[in-house]
């Protein structure tokens, strides 16, 4: 895939959201975003309620369409690369059917595009065995924890070996613990695929912990207020160890300053071990 | 599944809980249907002979054995001969057989009434507009009174012919039961297709299907839940329908004519009139059976979902 080095994973230009109701007033959620994906780049959308990140998740996932602007996915539209399968998306719930087993889940996209059942069988086995639920096939959704849930719809995402995955806050409603463990299986899921990331969350430890680069966006009306480049390891290096780290605390702090604007009143940015991190 | 992982406990709590009820779910069953008896018994015995009457309004049954039979008479002339000379069969052989033919004219409702209301509640989710436009004539459709059809579905049916083909008054009353049955599968069906979430939409959109594959592989596994008690309605209904539309049309064979047929009998014989009322019940318990059998065929779709 020679294309994909040179073309973008997601081109965002100029891009404007309006969302129109009657009788209400036009709320602008997204107003002249520019961004760019590189292939391989994982990229955090982070930001207060309302500021638009999940909006424009939706946009590049074609589940919502621009009110300007122009939107590109390896160089396709928006709507072509969702019809090529470009990409693989995850959601905050994990949207498992309840009546297929984890096994079955994993298939659905594989078993609408028409691959044979050995293929999905197969697909599906390495699916589990990446995302350590190899003994979880034939059970159903039901009877797994809320991580291992979504652990599954993950593996469902990337059954297509998507070239580029959207997720919106897929461990938001994770505890702390599973969360962080979800954190380090990404990281490493993320480096076996060589997929792109495009990941909406709201947890500043988590998106310096993941990302490349954290673009961060402010409300009313969504607007990027600043693209960091996260100044650690490559993802593939990145584990627990690193979430002790002096460079971590200081990639936290600098994602801070930007969401509110100002540097935190009393924390130096080189003393901010111990800071509420969440 | 390893025994440390959750995957067991909830499926083995509900199991066991499940087991362990259904005895006192029969013994709850069996009881309720004893208790009637023991009150119709009782009152029977205690009762005035005239009824109760306030002024000269009756507001509780006479108790001479003309109005309420012994429940052992109503039982015993069961197994005794009805009619005489060449017709003469037990009771029970009687009933049975209308029964039969009853069940079978319902079974034939229920299965049009249910295609008809899958077909409507499909059209009435794929098209907002078939919603609006059709909802309201089938809530509508189901205030107009079953005697007031009845002659009309059945002179209409009378006009159709076409090659060997003939309408039949059964027919009629299969039409009849399944105007009442496809109500609530129609109104159940529209709202288990509705039923999935936002974000299975949203991920079948991801997908690239149409709506057709959604349909099949989302809309209707998640609509079971919906439509199982929607089923169990629609048997009830036409049961009902069955019986009251082979008065109406006046079709032989089944119970609705042997209540009439009975009733008429009812001064000389008082416990022959709660045979066909037996076969009635009888009929509803093989329909609601037949549901509870299909509920257990797809129990993979009625799994809850756990909130991630």
């Amino acid at each position: 895939m020679s294309e994909a080095s040179t073309t973008a994973a997601v081109q965002v230009t100029g891009v404007d959201k309006v969302f129109t109701a009657k009788r209400k007033p036009s709320v602008t959620a997204l107003d002249s975003i520019d961004l760019t994906v590189a292939p391989g780049e994982f990229v955090s959308l982070i930001g207060p309620s309302g500021c638009g990140k999940s909006t424009l998740l939706r946009l590049i996932a074609d589940l919502d369409t621009p009110s300007a602007g122009t939107l590109t996915v390896f160089g396709k539209t928006a709507r072509q690369a969702r019809i090529d399968q470009e990409y693989g998306i995850a959601f905050q719930q994990s949207g498992l059917l309840p009546w297929r087993t984890v096994a079955a889940n994993i298939e659905l996209p594989l078993e609408l595009h028409g691959v044979n059942s050995a293929g999905r069988k197969k697909r599906s086995a390495e699916l589990l065995a990446l995302v350590g639920l190899g003994d979880f096939a034939e059970s159903y959704p039901d009877q797994l924890s809320g991580g291992m849930q979504q652990r599954v719809a993950i593996a469902r995402a990337l059954a297509e070996s998507p070239r580029l995955l959207l997720m919106d806050e897929p461990f938001g409603a994770l505890d702390e613990m599973t969360r962080e463990r979800m954190q380090t299986e990404l990281v490493r899921i993320t480096g076996e695929t060589g997929a792109a990331v495009v990941f909406v969350t709201h947890s500043i430890p988590e998106a310096v912990f993941l990302s490349n680069r954290v673009v961060v966006m402010s409300p009313r009306p969504g607007r990027i207020r600043d693209i960091l480049s996260i100044t650690l390891p490559g993802t593939a290096d990145r584990d627990e160890h690193l979430r002790e780290d002096e460079a971590f605390f200081e990639n936290v702090s600098r994602v801070r300053e930007l969401l509110h604007g100002e540097a935190p009143v009393g924390i130096k940015p080189t003393a901010a071990r111990g800071v509420e991190n969440r | 599944m390893t025994g440390t992982s959750p995957t067991g406990t909830p499926e083995r709590r509900r199991g066991a809980r499940r087991s362990g009820t259904t005895a006192t779910r029969v013994a709850f069953g069996a009881g309720g249907v004893l208790l009637v008896v023991v009150a119709w018994e009782l009152y029977k015995a205690i009762g005035p002979a005239t009824g109760v009457m306030i002024g000269d309004l009756t507001v509780l049954p006479r108790t001479t054995d003309l109005a309420m039979p012994h429940v052992w008479d109503m039982i015993g002339r069961l197994f005794e001969q009805s009619g005489n000379g060449r017709n003469a069969q037990p009771v029970w052989l009687a009933v049975a057989q209308a029964a039969v033919f009853t069940l079978g004219v319902a079974a034939v409702g229920w299965v049009v009434g249910v295609v008809v209301g899958m077909l409507l509640a499909i059209l009435m989710q794929r098209f907002r507009t078939a919603e609006s436009a059709v909802l309201p004539w089938i809530v509508l459709s189901q205030t107009v009174p079953l005697i007031a059809i009845a002659p009309l579905v059945r002179r209409w049916g009378a006009q159709l012919e076409f090659g060997d083909f003939t309408w039949e008054s059964w027919m009629s009353v299969a039409i009849i039961a399944s105007y009442l049955a496809f109500f609530p599968v129609s109104i159940g069906a529209l709202r288990g297709l509705n039923s999935p979430d936002a974000i299975h939409v949203e991920l079948f959109r991801s997908y690239g299907v149409g709506w057709w594959k959604t349909l099949f592989t989302l809309r209707l596994p998640a609509s079971v839940p919906y439509l199982l008690p929607a089923l169990r309605l629609a048997a009830a209904n036409a049961v009902i329908g069955t019986v009251v539309a082979e008065v109406s049309i006046g079709l032989r064979g089944g119970i609705g004519r042997m209540i009439i047929e009975f009733a008429q009998q009812a001064s000389g014989d008082p416990a022959k009139t709660w045979a066909p009322i037996f076969g009635a019940i009888a009929v509803g318990l093989v329909a609601a059976g037949f549901i509870a059998l299909l509920g257990v065929l797809l129990r993979r779709f009625r799994r809850g979902e756990v909130p991630a």
